[in-house]
């Protein structure tokens, strides 16, 4: 077995790991849906050029570039063939080219939501895998939901540069035909059991976990499943899904002062040394506890606190991107200065008359189109005008706690109209060091009402913190073709700076410039002073901000909602 | 691969039973499921499709016309010979543009004869089946209403591209979502008969069945689908007769009271909660072989029927369900 002993020294883990996933995947195409290849570089082109050569002896393989149109994608009729031949053609769509094989997905995380969800269709109903190339940096942007959810194998390899691993690595499986060695129950328990401790909800993985050790077995010609490879289908399938720090039942969940999880080296020895004497299920939880990606990580520590489901989360914020520009039909009007014609329905309106036309121009040729300039149509985008009011809310000890319960209310009576009025909202919290996004942009109220009622307060005033985490919601807001209201909810007596150190005259000065920095950029903001007795810090902060400035000694929900309301309609007008 | 057995499908008893219901009575007028990705709720509405028996249809018809009943069909559907098919089973994709879905000029007549000919859409398609749409809260919104105003009135009516047609296009109407990527509006929400919450089984075993039985019908789908298909029979049989029974179910005047005092007493806007909840109970009274609609009926019925027609307070974070069985609690004990 040549490629076990490739596996003995791995001198880089994760990339291990990911060629592992990678084997398994070229030997199985049909049983994983597919593999996602994150983080761009030479690693990764080496390892997806040899995965290609593995897999087009198997079926087509079948790249489909990101601006990819539906029609593309789904088949229709070939214009430029049945106007030259005066007869229908009809070319298949994408989708069906590759059918029995794989698409190839570039820039995965830009793939429009459209797309995705035709793509998962045919996963759905075929024999179609994907490989996603995900170039995604921040942890926000990745692969829609839709097709992460059927790909097995999600890979990381931002950090891998070791090339000679991968050209090293050879895909073969002599016993491609023989069965895959199946489960008893008590293993498929133990893999359950792992799932659920990582706050995996959906049965997909499980069945991806369940093959993926199976194959496991077979890739090291073992012809029953041993303990090996249960570990090795957590990394490698339940590991990067995990939603929360896998606990096993008798303990309480991970407090946020959990420990971070064991450096991965160690604890592989560890498991080695003392892998007689841990039941199987401590054992699984060990191996998902170690091989939790990095940017996963980071992302459970912000999500378990306000839904411990980070997935459909993000899919939520992720899906508005595509808000910007979408077709909206077409309507009469000449190309040029920006506006697109739309053959096919220039067509459409064309072909009713193309017999009369014909008659009338004395001109029997079949193959020629008369179009008349009345005919012309031309696409029509609609940018939605969505609105995103982002909270900045003062969570800290000097703003009454009270307060807190009033800024809720108003996130919740916003929400209550968001699907009426096509807007969002999004909550940031500032306290003690620092801040944090408590709610992503979302119309969900489901969402909405679980992050709010996690919202804790006391503590000094990070106001610059706040200020800038409220800009950058705001930035990415505008990216997305969104029109964001900063409101932010405060007494204005900030006191802790930006790099954490208590000091009020620094953090007044560093708030201004940072005001300052977010009225340059033109966003609109409104600044609510909660303060008991209303006094000149908030006025000067919204002076800075230039911005409108509020006293609210007894805020009430709805006149907050009025005020907010009234400065996003200016910002949208 | 063939389609997963219904009956093999573990646990998620509710929206099985709303799916049966929904397949007993058409008129109830579609089931939305709300639940996580993974939790089987295509796979079931895509079962029971399968399952239902081959219908007849006028051969050569776009419209597969029942051979019956043709009168409403626009194409000439003269043919005298009658083919069999399976129950159609349409899958909406999220980016369908309103040409596919309602039809348009079939453009390749238009172009070589220069005729105007009306090319079928996805809801012709569906006409006598199901028309699935997952993440129904994705989907545009002039989509959305077009296609629960054809589920609510049985016809398609188009009029665009200088074509003036209509067709029938009566299906059960099946969506899915998931409340965390954006609410509903409540209009749309309305139009749907019943609606069930479906959360992945936390319970291992229910899991571990799970397993076992997708890793079964992988290694052999054929026996796979022969071990089931007694129970996938006995099914449809329930709902054969349930469908035969349905006319003569009896709805005491009592009960239509009760209906109409849960709706008052839950604040179910509008007057489709009470209709809805009388069709189901009914539908399931049939489905259990009884003769006439009891209160355990409507009480199995009333959260798949009401809870998503109650107004919602942003201030209550008491889910629908709960205040639906509070409601029944209080009334009925």
């Amino acid at each position: 077995m040549p490629v076990a002993d490739q596996q003995a020294a791995p001198t880089d883990f994760p990339l291990a790991d990911c060629l592992l996933a990678a084997r398994l995947f070229a030997n199985n195409p049909d049983s994983f849906g597919g593999i996602c290849l994150r983080g761009f570089g030479p690693v990764r082109d080496a390892l997806v050029a040899k995965l290609v050569s593995a897999l087009e002896p198997l079926g087509p393989v079948q790249k489909i570039p990101n601006n990819v149109d539906c029609e593309r994608l789904l088949g229709g009729l070939d214009l430029a063939a049945t106007l030259q031949g005066g007869r229908s053609v009809w070319r298949p769509g994408l989708l069906q080219v590759a059918e029995n094989g794989v698409l190839l997905l570039p820039m995965a995380e830009r793939i429009d939501e459209n797309i995705a969800a035709h793509i998962a269709q045919a996963m759905d109903v075929g024999a179609l895998s994907v490989l996603l190339l995900d170039d995604g940096m921040e942890s926000d942007e990745t692969p829609p939901a839709v097709l992460m959810e059927r790909v097995a194998f999600h890979c990381d390899l931002s950090d891998s540069r070791d090339l000679e691993v991968v050209a090293a690595l050879e895909f073969m499986d002599k016993d491609r035909a023989a069965r895959l060695p199946s489960m008893t129950r008590k293993k498929r328990a133990s893999l359950a059991a792992t799932a659920a401790a990582c706050g995996i909800d959906s049965v997909r993985p499980l069945l991806f976990a369940e093959r993926c050790a199976a194959a496991h077995a077979r890739d090291m010609g073992r012809e029953k499943i041993v303990d090996e490879d249960l570990q090795a289908a957590v990394r490698l399938v339940l590991a990067p899904r995990a939603t929360q720090l896998p606990h096993s039942e008798e303990t309480p969940p991970p407090a946020q002062e959990e420990p971070s999880p064991p450096d991965r080296e160690s604890s592989e020895s560890d498991d080695e040394q003392a892998i007689e004497d841990i039941p199987l299920e401590d054992l699984l939880l060990q191996a998902a506890a170690a091989s939790i990606p990095p940017h996963i990580l980071d992302q459970i520590e912000g999500l378990v606190r306000q839904s411990g489901k980070g997935q459909g989360g993000r899919a939520g914020s992720k899906q508005q991107s595509s808000r910007r520009g979408r077709p909206k039909g077409t309507r009469p009007g000449v190309p040029g200065s920006g506006r697109r014609l739309a053959l096919i329905d220039t067509l459409r309106t064309a072909a009713p008359w193309q017999t009369i036309r014909r008659h009338e121009s004395g001109q029997s040729d079949p193959s020629k189109i008369h179009v008349r300039k009345s005919d012309l149509l031309v696409h029509h985008f609609e940018e939605r005008q969505e609105s995103l009011t982002i909270f900045a809310v003062d969570a800290s000890g000097s703003s009454a706690l009270s307060r807190l319960a009033e800024a809720k209310g108003a996130v919740e009576l916003m929400l209550a109209e968001a699907y009426v009025k096509r807007s969002q909202v999004a909550l940031v919290a500032f306290r003690k060091e620092g801040a944090e996004v408590l709610l992503p942009p979302t119309r969900s109220l489901t969402r909405a009402r679980r992050a709010l009622s996690a919202l804790p307060g006391g503590g000094g005033t990070p106001l610059a913190a706040g200020l800038i985490a409220a800009r950058q919601l705001a930035e990415a807001a505008r990216k997305r073709g969104q029109t964001p209201t900063i409101a932010l909810l405060t007494d204005g007596k900030g006191n802790v700076m930006q790099d954490g150190t208590a000091s009020r005259t620094g953090a007044k000065e560093e708030m201004q410039g940072i005001a300052k920095g977010i009225a340059a950029l033109g966003l609109s903001s409104i600044v609510i002073d909660i303060s008991p007795r209303p006094r000149p810090e908030a006025a000067e902060l919204a002076a800075a901000l230039r911005g409108r400035y509020l006293p609210l000694p007894r805020a009430q929900s709805s006149a907050m909602v009025a005020a907010i309301e009234s400065v996003g309609k200016e910002a949208m007008a | 691969m063939s389609g997963f057995p219904f009956s093999a499908i573990v646990g998620q008893e509710e929206m099985k039973l709303a799916l049966l219901v929904a397949a007993v009575d058409a008129r109830i007028g579609g089931v939305m499921i709300f639940g996580d990705r993974g939790t089987g709720k295509s796979t079931a509405a895509r079962a029971l499709a399968a399952t239902l028996p081959q219908i007849r249809a006028v051969e050569g018809c776009r419209f597969h016309c029942e051979p019956e009943n043709r009168d409403d069909c626009p194409d000439p559907c003269t043919s005298k010979r009658v083919r069999k098919m399976a129950v159609p089973f349409v899958d909406l994709p999220l980016g369908s543009t309103e040409d596919r879905v309602v039809g348009t000029l079939d453009l390749e007549k238009a172009l070589s004869l220069g005729e105007k000919h009306f090319e079928p859409g996805l809801l012709a398609k569906a006409h006598r089946g199901f028309l699935y749409i997952d993440e129904i809260n994705l989907l545009e919104d002039h989509v959305v209403d077009l296609l629960l105003d054809v589920a609510a009135s049985g016809e398609n009516l188009v009029e665009r591209d200088g074509l003036s047609i209509r067709h029938p296009a009566r299906f059960v109407l099946i969506g899915s979502g998931n409340p965390e990527e954006g609410e509903l509006r409540p209009q749309l929400l309305d139009r749907f008969g019943l609606s069930v919450e479906v959360k992945t089984p936390d319970d291992i075993d229910q899991r571990v069945e799970i397993m076992r039985r997708c890793d079964a019908r992988e290694r052999d789908a054929a026996k796979f689908a022969g071990k089931w298909q007694g129970e996938d029979a006995k099914i449809l049989r329930r709902i054969d007769r349930a469908k035969k029974a349905l006319p003569k179910v009896k709805t005491p005047a009592k009960i239509l009271r009760d209906t109409a005092t849960l709706c008052k007493a839950v604040g179910a806007d509008g007057l489709r909660g009470e209709l809805t909840l009388m069709r189901g109970a009914r539908a399931f009274a049939a489905l259990q072989d009884d003769d006439a609609v009891t209160l355990d009926h409507l009480k199995t019925m009333a959260p798949l029927s009401l809870r998503h027609r109650l107004r919602r307070d942003v201030l209550d974070e008491t889910g629908s369900t709960v205040r639906i069985e509070r409601a029944l609690e209080e009334l009925f004990g």
